[in-house]
C-alpha cells in the first residue's frame, strides 16, 4: 500500500488561476479595480465592495510570520511531526496558511514577525503549493 | 427582541456522560430529550418546535416521534445551541410555536453513528488550509495564540493557569471527567500536542448530550422548575478558515455576539454573577474575557492566573470544569448552557451563591461562529 498522501487541493473555476500561477512559479492575488482592495482566497468579485471588476496580479512573494503552531500529534497524512503550520501576512495585505521550509521547526527558530519569501513545492504534475522560507538578507 | 419574555423550563444532560459505548449518537439525542421533557413535566406531544445541529431536525424528530410546526437546523459548530436558544426565543415571541425542544448529542469518543469530519479537497479549506498539515482542531484552533500572546504580553504560565483553575471547579462536580488537582507545572510538562499547547490545555474527547425546553415567560410559571429567563442574545459568524480571521488579537464573531447580548439584556459587566466561556482550548477564556468587554485583553491572563475566576473568586468562570475538565463531546456549547441553567436554578454542584445573571458564551468551529446568551432567574 502506498504511503498516505498529503491532502491535495482540487481547484475550482474560481481558483484555477491561483494554481496555474503556482505551477508557473507565481503567487497570484486579486485586486479590485473599483476600490483597490487586495484579497485572498480567490473569488471573481471584491469581498469589500462587491464589484465584479477585479484583476489578477503577481504578488511580491514577500511577507512575515504572523502566527503558527508546531504540530506534534496527531500528524496529518504525509507529514512527519513536529512540523509548523504557519499563517503568513503578505506584503500586499492578505494572509495565507502555509508551511515554513529551510528553517528548524522550533519555537527558537520560528520567530514571529520574521521576514519570509515564497517558494514553490510541486506535489505532482498538477499541483504546486506555495510555501515560505526565511527571507535572504 | 424584548428581554425576559421567554424562559428555559426544562434542561437535562444525557443520563451518562463520558464514555458511552452502548448508545448511538441518535439515541443520545433521544436520551437527553426524554430527560429534559421529564424535567419540564411535559409529554413529547407538547413539543411543537424543534432545533438541533449536525443531525438534521427530521432525523431527530422522526426518531422521537415529534411533529413540529417550527424547526431550526442551524449548524455552525459548538455554539449552534446558543443560536438555537436565540432563534427559539424569537420564534416563541413571534407566535410560530409554543414549546421548543433543543437537542445536542455526540458520540465524540465512541464514534457510534457519527459521521467523521472531512474537508472536501475542492472547498476553500481543502485548497488553502488542508495541504499544510492541519488535522483536527488541536492543529487549527491554537494557531492564533502565539500572536495573541505577543500582542498582549500573555505568558505560557498564565495560559496554563486556565486549565489549573478549571480543574478546581471540576473537583467539585461529581459528573466531571477529570477531577484530580493539577498545577501549572503539570500543565507545562504534559505531552506536547501543538506548540504552544500541551495535552492539559486541550479539551477532552467524550460522549454525551443535552437538551433544553423553552416556552413563553407567561407559561413558564406553571412549570415544576424555577424558570430561567432569556435576558439577552447575540450571534455572528466570521470565517470557516482560521487563517482568514480579520486579526488573531480578538474574534470578530465574539465581539459581535457578545455586544448584542449585553445590549439586549441592558446589563453592565459588573452585573454578571456567573460566566461560561466555551473552552475548547485554554486560550478561549482569554479571548472571551477581552472580546466580551470584561477587561482589556492585556489583563486577561493575569486575571485568571491571580485566581479571580476560581471558586470564591470575583468572577466565577466555567464552573462545571469546562471543556478542559468536565466533558467535551465535540460541540460543547450545550454543556455550557446546561451549567448556566443549573446556576440560575440554584442547583449546580459548585453553586455560586445568590447568582442572578449568567452569561454563556459559545464558539463554533475555529473562531468561525459565536453565540452569547444572558440568562437571569429574576423577571
Amino acid at each position: 500500500m502506498a504511503e498516505p498522501q498529503r491532502a491535495r487541493p482540487k481547484p475550482t473555476p474560481e481558483t484555477q488561476h491561483f494554481w496555474d500561477g503556482t505551477k508557473a512559479g507565481e503567487l497570484r492575488l486579486q485586486r479590485c479595480d473599483a476600490c483597490a482592495h487586495v484579497y485572498f482566497p480567490p473569488r471573481p468579485f471584491c469581498p469589500s465592495c462587491a464589484s465584479r471588476k477585479v484583476s489578477i496580479f503577481k504578488a511580491s512573494g514577500k511577507g512575515f510570520l504572523y502566527s503558527y503552531v508546531i504540530n506534534h500529534r496527531p500528524a496529518a497524512p504525509g507529514f512527519t511531526p513536529p512540523y509548523a503550520i504557519a499563517v503568513v501576512e503578505l506584503a500586499e495585505g492578505p494572509r495565507m496558511m502555509s508551511n515554513i521550509i529551510d528553517c528548524p521547526q522550533t519555537p527558537e527558530a520560528l520567530e514571529l514577525d520574521m521576514k519570509l519569501e515564497v517558494a514553490f513545492q510541486a506535489l505532482d504534475d498538477k499541483i504546486t503549493l506555495p510555501v515560505f522560507r526565511p527571507a535572504k538578507g | 427582541m424584548r428581554k425576559n419574555q421567554v424562559a428555559v423550563v426544562g434542561a437535562a444532560e444525557t443520563t451518562e456522560l463520558g464514555v458511552i459505548p452502548n448508545a448511538s449518537q441518535l439515541q443520545l439525542h433521544a436520551d437527553a430529550a426524554l430527560n429534559a421533557i421529564a424535567d419540564a413535566g411535559l409529554k413529547l406531544s407538547d413539543i411543537d418546535g424543534f432545533a438541533t445541529a449536525v443531525e438534521t431536525p427530521q432525523q431527530v424528530c422522526h426518531y422521537l416521534g415529534i411533529k413540529p410546526t417550527w424547526v431550526d437546523g442551524t449548524s455552525v459548530g459548538g455554539c449552534s445551541f446558543m443560536l438555537h436558544v436565540r432563534h427559539a426565543a424569537a420564534a416563541i415571541e413571534a407566535g410560530l410555536c409554543k414549546t421548543v425542544l433543543i437537542t445536542h448529542a455526540e458520540s465524540g469518543k465512541s464514534m457510534i453513528g457519527k459521521a467523521p469530519r472531512s474537508i472536501p479537497a475542492d472547498s476553500l479549506q481543502g485548497q488553502f488550509e488542508a495541504p499544510y498539515g492541519v488535522y483536527g482542531p488541536p492543529s487549527m484552533f491554537p494557531i492564533p495564540v502565539l500572536r495573541f500572546m505577543k500582542t498582549y504580553g500573555i505568558t505560557h504560565e498564565q495560559l496554563a493557569s486556565v486549565a489549573v483553575v478549571q480543574r478546581e471547579w471540576a473537583a467539585k462536580n461529581p459528573r466531571a471527567m477529570m477531577k484530580d488537582p493539577i498545577t501549572v507545572a503539570d500543565v507545562l510538562n504534559s505531552r506536547m500536542i501543538a506548540y504552544p499547547f500541551r495535552l492539559l490545555q486541550c479539551c477532552l474527547v467524550t460522549d454525551g448530550g443535552g437538551a433544553l425546553i423553552m416556552t413563553s415567560a407567561d407559561r413558564a410559571k406553571d412549570f415544576p422548575r424555577k424558570p430561567v429567563y432569556i435576558m439577552g442574545t447575540g450571534e455572528s459568524v466570521e470565517t470557516p478558515m482560521v487563517s482568514q480571521m480579520e486579526t488573531f488579537n480578538s474574534s470578530r464573531a465574539f465581539k459581535t455576539a457578545g455586544s448584542l447580548a449585553f445590549k439586549e439584556a441592558g446589563i453592565a459587566h459588573k452585573d454578571v454573577d456567573h460566566l461560561m466561556i466555551y473552552d475548547a482550548f485554554a486560550h478561549l477564556p482569554l479571548f472571551g474575557l477581552g472580546d466580551l468587554g470584561f477587561m482589556p485583553h492585556e489583563e486577561t491572563g493575569k486575571f485568571i492566573a491571580d485566581g479571580n475566576t476560581r471558586p470564591g473568586g470575583k468572577l466565577p468562570l466555567n464552573t462545571n470544569g469546562g471543556g478542559l475538565s468536565y466533558m467535551h463531546s465535540g460541540m460543547y456549547g450545550m454543556y455550557a448552557l446546561q451549567e448556566s441553567v443549573r446556576q440560575m436554578r440554584g442547583i449546580a454542584p459548585a453553586q455560586v451563591p445568590n447568582a442572578k445573571i449568567s452569561v454563556c458564551h459559545g464558539v463554533g468551529g475555529m473562531f468561525a461562529a459565536s453565540g452569547t446568551i444572558v440568562f437571569t432567574n429574576e423577571r
